[in-house]
């Protein structure tokens, strides 16, 4: 199986790619058009800032590619946040293939939000074999609210979307690759969805 | 609902487990990629690798080991010691560190609090403070809490805040290496001044200490070494003894 892990300057890239080799299998890390398209499994990572890391898609001619692809993609924090329509964070447009606005925690809670929280109300394949009620590792200032698109929740301040679907793009708020053994399962999953 | 997170502190000298007793009278623990997968598997919920070497090699050295810890460990890891640059901070992110951690330089140069958080982004970006009491007064202290400096703890943390720093990890050297419980009013102080999450560090001896700083302290997590090294805690038996006293916790 080839996985692609898009390369774009942004985020913490080497525990992906560990957390992938941990399953078995190999991670590329490519900005290539080509390569991408051919990978059975892209990843968006991210973690960082959203107006700088879109630039960043932007100067690479990325954020046109990313939403025509046709295989299983999964994004990850910052990456799940870009596949929205925009972010409050630096008042950024997205790619918009979530339908729905990334906003910030109100000054009720400790922002970012940093740990282990539960994720609630799994909706989708990428969930199989996860407890309702299971922890899963996040850190995060801004968030996507409750939406059609909302695969699973979780509850900071407000309830919230810990996880996105819409076809084959998937984006998850938390870090599957440092959320022990149930992020290993999502994981899987995700390796494991049957492509189109 | 968001968990109260515990997590172990490796004190790591030239690629080796170390814990002082105050910082001084170093005594070996083993071998840091090994202890840090035992406490992942014990239900540990972050690590924390706080480098006391000096050597020349140091850098190297350190970076090293992140790689080695983030190949094998699939929970989240801060680093810290000795790291003053923002180059520095690239290369041990980019080895697989989750979080670095700042002391001596953010309160020699407080801009590159700032410059990281633009370059890395708060979220991995925690400032370390060690404090004692003079008079009264919490004081901001250095090397290993051995040099008093001008800075005042409440003062200087809010400073933290507003430069961008995602965590703060407050040290009391009070009730660092007593086993007599953290420092709960100061912490809950800066857990009602602030607004980042605080990690509560020094002075954790029993149970009953990290349920105090939880309750009484308001910490968000709470970090301790020689208890879980020389397995006086358990991190399950603490997790379930939490989880009674009706603190959220990750099973």
């Amino acid at each position: 199986m080839k996985i692609v892990i898009i390369n774009y300057g942004a985020g913490n890239i080497q525990s992906i790619k560990f957390a992938i080799q941990r399953l078995g299998h190999t991670a590329v890390l490519s900005d290539d058009p080509e390569e991408i398209n051919s990978a059975d499994r892209v990843i968006f990572p991210g973690v960082g800032e959203a107006s700088s890391a879109m630039k960043m898609l932007n100067s690479s001619g990325l954020q046109a590619l990313i939403p025509e692809l046709k295989q299983p993609v999964l994004g990850i924090c910052l990456g799940m946040q870009l596949m929205c329509n925009k972010s409050e964070e630096g008042n950024t447009s997205g790619l918009g293939i979530f339908d729905v606005d990334v906003i910030r925690f109100s000054k009720n809670v400790k922002v970012p939000q940093i740990g282990w929280n539960q994720i609630t109300s799994l909706k989708s394949g990428l969930f199989d074999k996860v407890n309702d009620k299971e922890h899963i590792y996040l850190v995060h200032s801004f968030y996507a609210p409750l939406c059609d698109e909302t695969i699973a929740t979780s509850e900071y301040d407000v309830a919230y979307s810990a996880a996105l679907k819409k076809d084959n793009f998937y984006g998850v708020q938390f870090h599957p690759e440092k959320s022990s053994e149930v992020g290993e399962q999502i994981l899987k999953n995700f390796l494991g969805i049957k492509s189109n | 609902m968001l968990a109260k997170r515990i997590i172990p502190c490796l004190d790591i000298k030239d690629g080796r487990t170390v814990k002082g007793v105050n910082f001084v009278d170093l005594r070996d623990a083993g071998d840091p990629v090994e202890l840090a997968e035992i406490y992942s598997k014990e239900g540990a919920d972050e690590l924390v690798f706080l480098d006391i070497s000096a050597t020349e090699q140091k850098r190297k050295t350190l970076a090293d080991l992140v790689y080695r810890v983030a190949e094998k460990i699939n929970i989240p890891f801060t680093v810290g010691g000795g790291i003053s640059s923002v180059e520095d901070v690239d290369v041990l992110l980019q080895n697989g560190a989750d979080k670095v951690s700042i002391n001596s330089s953010a309160v020699k140069n407080p801009q590159l609090i700032n410059d990281l958080v633009a370059k890395f982004g708060s979220q991995c970006i925690v400032v370390a403070i060690d404090a004692k009491q003079i008079e009264g007064e919490w004081i901001v202290h250095l090397v290993g809490g051995k040099v008093p400096t001008e800075r005042k703890l409440f003062e200087w943390a809010k400073e933290v805040e507003e430069r961008g720093a995602g965590e703060i990890l407050f040290t009391s050297m009070d009730h660092d290496g007593t086993k007599d419980g953290f420092a709960n009013e100061a912490l809950a102080k800066l857990s009602q001044e602030l607004n980042i999450p605080i990690i509560a560090s020094g002075g954790a001896g029993k149970v009953v200490h990290f349920t105090d700083t939880f309750k009484e302290g308001k910490a968000d997590a709470a970090l301790a070494a020689s208890v879980f090294h020389f397995k006086e805690i358990g991190i399950g038996d603490l997790k379930k003894e939490l989880k009674e006293e009706g603190i959220p916790v990750r099973m």
